[in-house]
């Protein structure tokens, strides 16, 4: 059976209610998730990590062999003896220990020199050009997230398309035709959700719209719950706190196929050093947690968990002990079948441009044709408005 | 307790669209003409409208807010600051900067709450509302002017012609120093025209996509070029070095154009009349402009000489504007959500930064439009996040405890649970307890439902209910009204139903 008459098969079960219907709250028990959609392209979970205020990728992924990068970085530069080597140039920032296990087992690819063309160094404008997919003077409504689930929806059984944690901004998945939650803990909520007011009403398109959303709170409120005791212990911070939300999302087997985190704090001006180690532990001892807990429901093997920022940062350090905005950047993506190893271009710190920033190697697009092409098996070409190639990190 | 339950209560009476311009618009008329055209409808107000014809209730507002472009409201102390000098800017640290920075924001939250006042207190909120409709159009953003006092400047501009002349609006705001530092014609020089204000005045400001060519942009980006802003007075200022004199061609017109002459020859196409007719009517109207009436409006307005109060007067006496398909269609913004539920339930506050932040999280945070296009509004105002975050906001503020500070209360925990307050430095905390102790939210939600039910004696709950439904809804509830003793809990349903997210 081909995949997009499964699906439009699985819409028309009744068990599944109406797209405007008040049944879902209803349709219990529903089979688990894993049975009922074997082959549905979102069976397959993404992972999505935002590094809000565009992380230093210089300092994470450490070009310590190349001369320039002590050159530029008087203050900041890591010790060549410090850094956890990855390669014969490069090594991650000593606070990534965390990650270190999964470098091991292969199952954590490093992308560098991801950026764009034309790059724009505002936050606001540059993660507009991030979340839409878009070129860097064109505007989008949609994220490339709500356009891939507008074209191929998520089971209607799902709790949704994608779940926003920790964030009220939706990102990737904002757009209109796009079930998507944000929550910050799951008990809160369905503490919330209790304020919805299902229902179904015809006189107006703006009505029909709240009472979807209405109802996209009901259906995913029936779906969740924060009930499953977790061996791996979460870390005790903010983020840690989103890992402990996500995991539980997962866990309570409603149905998503994506998950967005945010980790905020690291647009370092001054100060960069304690700061993004600060950060980057929390990162990595997240990630750690993640994987703990999704081995936990079995579901590592079935994740990819990608990390994505608005740029990166100016490699020449600033007068302040920080770095200013960038363009090229690092990015980690790591699950169980994600095929571990360095892709992209290291920094070409001898390639500056006239504000000293570094020229783009892989375009964040080919990252997103990745997700859509290897990881969940559709078409990227039309979502990304072309062709993007994909990059290797994706087991078969 | 509950007396009995109501299974509908049908407020709207349905006028026909055969109604006349003579007759009266009725009480529902005048609802849905008050709530549309400011943040509330009071049930003074309706009365008093609802015996007016539809183009005597429309010039009534028109002419009133006509003759309300002065905001009631004493700006900032600083909204006459000059900027800081570019030599006294270069010799500053970093450290300096970023209290300068600091400040900038902190004057944009102070800005943002003095036109959060003008909106609860003005007599016209007609007028406040075409100003944030133009500066939704005009989207211009504090991230990037940065002095805020220019922000200022702009919404004075934009209230000065909110309801006057298209023609003089737009050959302001050509000239306004905020947007030429948004649009990068600051410092666009014949040598090297930017582009981004000539595009922006096609596509956006007056003719809208594929009525010009990318030659168009280009030429007209040279006839702007000279328009700048004097960097000691933050004024605008003609920089004749830098603009070019040559012969440029804009949609088959030639001359030695400068902007002005640009910003007529875009004038003088029907589709600049048609383009802004069709925004305002999905600001005021619905979101599925009726084209043959979008014809009808703006022809009425390209004769006019683009005059906006004509344009105002025809569209909300239309037909169109009273057809019961188009009574509560459209989607709050987060304004008129957060600033209605104020004005309706009379809630004072001393400090209003909890509502400035609230409209933020609910997605419309003024002088900050997402991008050059603004926000999109209409169904994107809601999402799950939003729409909770509503909701969330309207339980604190309804529910039956202290009132005192509990908006403060909600407003930081969304905050603090969306990631998005300021960073939890020492100052921000202690900034935020003092304005939380003094942020007195003050009002009497018992008093204020009370008024629907014992005006003269004897009147029951039940009796009052059809009144204050109408006060607070735009159409009739969806879910079932239960008739509680205490009209305070009629109101708490009514504002929980889904229809209290529309107007």
């Amino acid at each position: 059976m081909k995949r997009r008459n499964f699906l439009t098969a699985l819409g028309s079960l009744p068990l599944f209610g109406t797209l405007e219907g008040v049944t879902w709250a209803a349709d219990s028990p529903t089979p688990s998730v894993a049975t009922a959609v074997g082959t549905n392209p979102y069976s397959n979970l993404l992972v999505l990590i935002e590094l809000k205020g565009a992380n230093d990728g210089i300092n994470t992924v450490i070009p310590y062999a190349n001369p320039l990068y002590a050159a530029l970085r008087p203050r900041l530069a890591i010790a060549r003896d410090q850094v956890l080597q990855v390669s014969e140039q490069e090594g991650l920032h000593p606070a990534l220990q965390p990650l270190m296990a999964l470098w091991q087992s292969k199952e954590l690819a490093i992308v560098q020199g991801v950026g764009y063309p034309n790059a724009n160094l505002s936050h606001f404008r540059s993660i507009e050009i991030w979340d839409t997919a878009s070129n860097s003077e064109e505007y989008l409504e949609a994220g490339w997230l709500a356009r891939v689930f507008a074209k191929t929806p998520a089971p209607r059984q799902f709790a949704a398309d994608g779940v926003v944690v920790g964030s009220s901004d939706m990102g990737p998945l904002s757009g209109p035709a796009v079930r998507t939650i944000a929550l910050a803990d799951t008990a809160q909520f369905l503490r919330n959700a209790k304020l919805a007011q299902p229902g179904s009403d015809e006189r107006n398109a703006a009505l029909k719209h709240i009472l979807a959303v209405e109802n996209e709170i009901v259906h995913a409120a029936s779906k969740l719950n924060a009930n499953r005791a977790f061996k791996t212990e979460f870390p005790r911070n903010g983020f840690g706190n989103q890992v402990r939300t996500a995991a539980q999302l997962v866990a309570s087997n409603a149905g998503m196929a994506t998950i967005r985190l945010t980790l905020s704090g690291f647009d370092t001006h001054a100060g960069q050093l304690a700061t993004q180690a600060n950060l980057l532990k929390e990162l990595a001892e997240g990630i750690s947690a993640l994987k703990s807990a999704l081995s936990e429901l079995n579901r590592w093997d079935s994740t990819l968990v990608m990390t994505y920022a608005e740029f990166g940062r100016r490699p020449k350090e600033n007068q302040s002990g920080g770095t200013d905005h960038g363009t090229a950047n690092a990015h980690f993506v790591t699950g169980g079948r994600v095929r571990g190893g360095m892709y992209g271009q290291p920094p070409a710190l001898n390639r500056l441009d006239g504000n000293g920033n570094l020229p783009f190697a892989v375009d964040f697009r080919s990252m997103y044709a990745t997700v859509i092409e290897r990881w969940w098996r559709l078409d990227s070409s039309n979502i990304l408005q072309g062709k993007f190639a994909a990059l290797d990190f994706v087991k078969a | 307790m509950i007396k009995q339950i109501f299974s509908a209560i049908v407020v709207l009476s349905v006028a026909t669209g055969a109604l006349g311009q003579d007759s009266t618009i009725g009480l529902d008329g005048a609802r849905h003409l008050l709530g549309r055209t400011g943040f509330t409808a009071s049930n003074d107000d309706i009365h008093t409208f609802a015996t007016l014809s539809r183009s005597d209730a429309a010039d009534r507002l028109v002419q009133s807010a006509s003759a309300s472009t002065i905001p009631i409201t004493a700006p900032p102390a600083w909204v006459n600051d000059k900027p800081i000098a570019p030599a006294k800017l270069q010799a500053m640290t970093r450290e300096e900067r970023q209290v300068e920075q600091r400040r900038n924001i902190e004057h944009a939250f102070e800005l943002r709450e003095w036109w959060f006042r003008e909106m609860l207190t003005t007599p016209s909120p007609l007028t406040e509302k075409m100003t944030l409709f133009w500066h939704n159009h005009f989207a211009t953003s504090q991230q990037k002017v940065r002095f805020t006092p220019l922000m200022y400047r702009q919404n004075l501009l934009l209230r000065r012609n909110a309801l006057g002349n298209f023609g003089t609006l737009l050959r302001e705001v050509g000239r306004d120093p905020a947007m030429l530092i948004y649009l990068d014609g600051a410092n666009s020089r014949k040598e090297q025209p930017n582009e981004n204000f000539a595009r922006e005045v096609m596509e956006l400001f007056t003719l809208g996509e594929g009525n010009y060519g990318e030659r168009d942009i280009k030429e007209a980006a040279r006839s702007f070029t000279g328009w700048s802003v004097d960097r000691e007075t933050g004024d605008f200022m003609f920089r004749r070095g830098i603009h070019d004199y040559g012969n440029k061609t804009v949609l088959g017109k030639s001359g030695n154009f400068d902007g002005d002459q640009v910003i007529d020859v875009l004038l003088n196409k029907p589709e600049a009349a048609q383009f802004i007719t069709r925004k305002l009517w999905k600001e005021f109207v619905s979101m599925k402009p009726d084209e043959r009436e979008v014809a009808r409006l703006a022809a009425i307005f390209r004769e006019s000489g683009y005059n906006i109060a004509k344009l105002m007067r025809a569209l909300l006496s239309s037909d169109a504007f009273y057809a019961p398909e188009n009574r509560a269609a459209l989607i709050k913004s987060p304004v008129e959500f957060v600033v209605g539920t104020m004005k309706t339930f009379e809630i004072e506050a001393s400090n209003l930064r909890p509502f400035v932040i609230a409209s933020a999280l609910l997605g419309q945070n003024v002088f900050s439009p997402p991008n050059v296009k603004g926000w999109p509004g209409g169904e994107a105002w809601i999402n799950t996040a939003t729409l909770l975050g509503r909701k969330q906001l309207l339980d604190r503020l309804f529910r039956n405890e202290d009132r005192m500070d509990v908006a403060m209360r909600s407003v930081d925990a969304m905050a603090a649970a969306n990631g998005d307050a300021p960073p939890p430095g020492r100052d921000a905390r202690l900034q935020r307890q003092m304005e939380r102790q003094m942020g007195g939210i003050r009002w009497n939600l018992d008093k204020w439902a009370q008024g629907f039910v014992e005006p003269g004696h004897g009147r029951t709950v039940a009796a009052g209910v059809p009144e204050m439904t109408r006060v607070v809804l735009p159409m009739a509830p969806l879910q079932k009204v239960a008739i509680a003793g205490n009209p305070a809990d009629v109101v708490r349903q009514l504002v929980t139903d889904p229809a209290y997210q529309l107007k």
